[in-house]
């Protein structure tokens, strides 16, 4: 839960700025952006996921890092992934 | 992957424990307490205490939200997830964590209709799918979660939506860093400040520990070399004779936080008189509440809430480890009575939790070390 998990923003949903697709290792889910408000992030952008909600924007070198990182955890990120593959919030 | 060396490589890690261990006066000992699980599972997996000099400790904090969650909350979210009609929903996290009467995943298996979600958006979703159910989303979490929570509320008020609801539990971090600071058990001499609550609530916060406690923080970032490189520099802090509150993890963090999170938290709930923490008590303004404008999104309002108090088992020391005061191993059944697969104290159930990080990895450490001491 507490994990942040980066993704790369690769669609933002036409008539709802606060839905975005991102790409997290190869999983498309949609996330809210609303935290990060309007003109602060687009397409190609990466940002750290909480629970469904982008929370902060990153670069890239450090999605790559927090990326190594969680695959170091082995089951709490799995476990992570998951969750966020059965997600569905639109 | 080519940027992740830069916070791994061992060379770095070297130098930057040469420099630790020359700014280490003689002599002195140096504590220094990790408030947020992420950071003690770092410091676990990769060893990081094998970098510090002998007089260095770092101990493990409050900054856990599963691990503080006290038994009779989750008492009363099960006696909710058994009122008729009723869904609950919580985050996987929380599924195995003992309440007083079993855990959520004891009460499925007796009928209750409790579902997992990744997001509290995922439970709206099912709120929208379930107009003829009352769906309720335990909310836990410190800073990283309420803002999340709250938005969802806003998303329902926006949508309509009437079968939604809320059990809220959000804790904030600062009361529990001040109860600590207030109690006698621990000297601590700074903190490595918590990475991602910090991305909510920015650096400005912590600064009545600096001015009124007199001790450093500087909120850290998650890889190796980014926590030597914070207690680098709460100890040239401690040289200098300054005490202030930095931030090494600047590449997320912004010094005043993420406003528009802080916002939703503030439109949608409130500051509760006092709510109890496992194994630190009582604590005064220390988690949130619904605010009365949001009543009907309030599931402590909208349903009988038996305010069970549980008292925590007594062989369980979750107390003592969630303020630093006892390190994991020396509480009395941990790893014996007390496992990942059946936890007795929250701290074990998290894999954020001090004692879960210490279990999966700590023991590796600690058998290099007797190893070498031996040697």
């Amino acid at each position: 839960m507490c994990l942040g998990i980066p993704g790369e923003i690769v669609e933002i949903k036409a008539g709802r700025d606060d839905l975005a697709i991102v790409d997290v290792v190869g999983v498309r889910r949609a996330i809210n952006i609303g935290l990060l408000g309007p003109d602060q992030v687009g397409i190609g952008d990466w940002v750290l996921v909480h629970v469904g909600f982008a929370m902060s924007k990153i670069d890239e070198a450090e999605a790559a890092a927090t990326l190594e990182m969680l695959n170091g955890l082995g089951q709490a990120y799995t476990d992570e992934l998951q969750a966020l593959a059965e997600s569905d919030i639109t | 992957m080519r940027f992740v060396d830069e916070y791994r490589d061992a060379d770095k890690a070297q130098a930057l424990a040469a420099q630790i261990a020359a700014l280490c006066e003689p002599g002195r000992q140096y504590k220094f307490m990790e408030v947020c699980g992420g950071h003690t599972h770092t410091i676990y997996k990769h060893g990081i205490e094998d970098y510090l000099p002998e007089s260095v400790s770092l101990v493990h904090g409050p900054g856990c939200p599963v691990c503080v969650i006290p038994m009779g909350r989750v008492d009363d979210a099960i006696a909710i997830a058994h009122e008729p009609g009723v869904i609950m929903t919580a985050f996987g996290d929380m599924m195995r964590v003992p309440g007083g009467n079993g855990s959520f995943l004891d009460a499925k298996a007796a009928g209750a209709d409790i579902r997992m979600v990744y997001s509290p958006l995922d439970a709206l979703k099912i709120a929208r799918a379930n107009p003829d159910r009352k769906v309720v989303f335990m909310a836990i979490g410190f800073e990283t979660t309420s803002p999340s929570t709250a938005m969802t509320v806003l998303r329902a008020a926006a949508e309509g939506i009437d079968n939604f609801s809320v059990f809220c539990n959000h804790v904030t971090i600062l009361p529990a860093i001040k109860a600590i600071l207030d109690s006698p058990d621990l000297r601590l001499d700074g903190f490595l400040g918590p990475g991602h609550v910090s991305t909510v609530i920015g650096c400005r916060p912590y600064e009545f520990i600096a001015r009124d406690y007199g001790k450093p923080l500087v909120c850290a970032g998650f890889e190796p070399l980014d926590l030597l490189q914070s207690v680098f520099m709460l100890l040239k802090q401690l040289a200098e004779g300054r005490c202030e509150v930095e931030n090494q993890y600047t590449r997320v963090v912004p010094w005043d936080g993420n406003l528009r999170a802080l916002a939703a938290i503030g439109e949608v709930m409130a500051l509760r008189p006092y709510f109890e923490w496992r194994g630190l008590g009582f604590i005064s303004h220390s988690a949130l509440r619904m605010r009365d404008e949001y009543a009907a999104y309030d599931a402590e309002r909208l349903f009988e809430v038996p305010g069970v108090r549980v008292a925590d088992p007594k062989a369980c020391q979750c107390g003592e480890v969630l303020k630093g005061v006892l390190k994991p191993w020396e509480c009395k059944v941990f790893g014996t009575a007390c496992t990942p697969e059946t936890p007795i104290g929250t701290c074990m159930v998290s894999s954020e939790g001090a004692c879960a990080a210490y279990y999966n990895f700590g023991r590796f450490t600690r058998q290099r070390l007797t190893e070498a001491t031996r040697i």
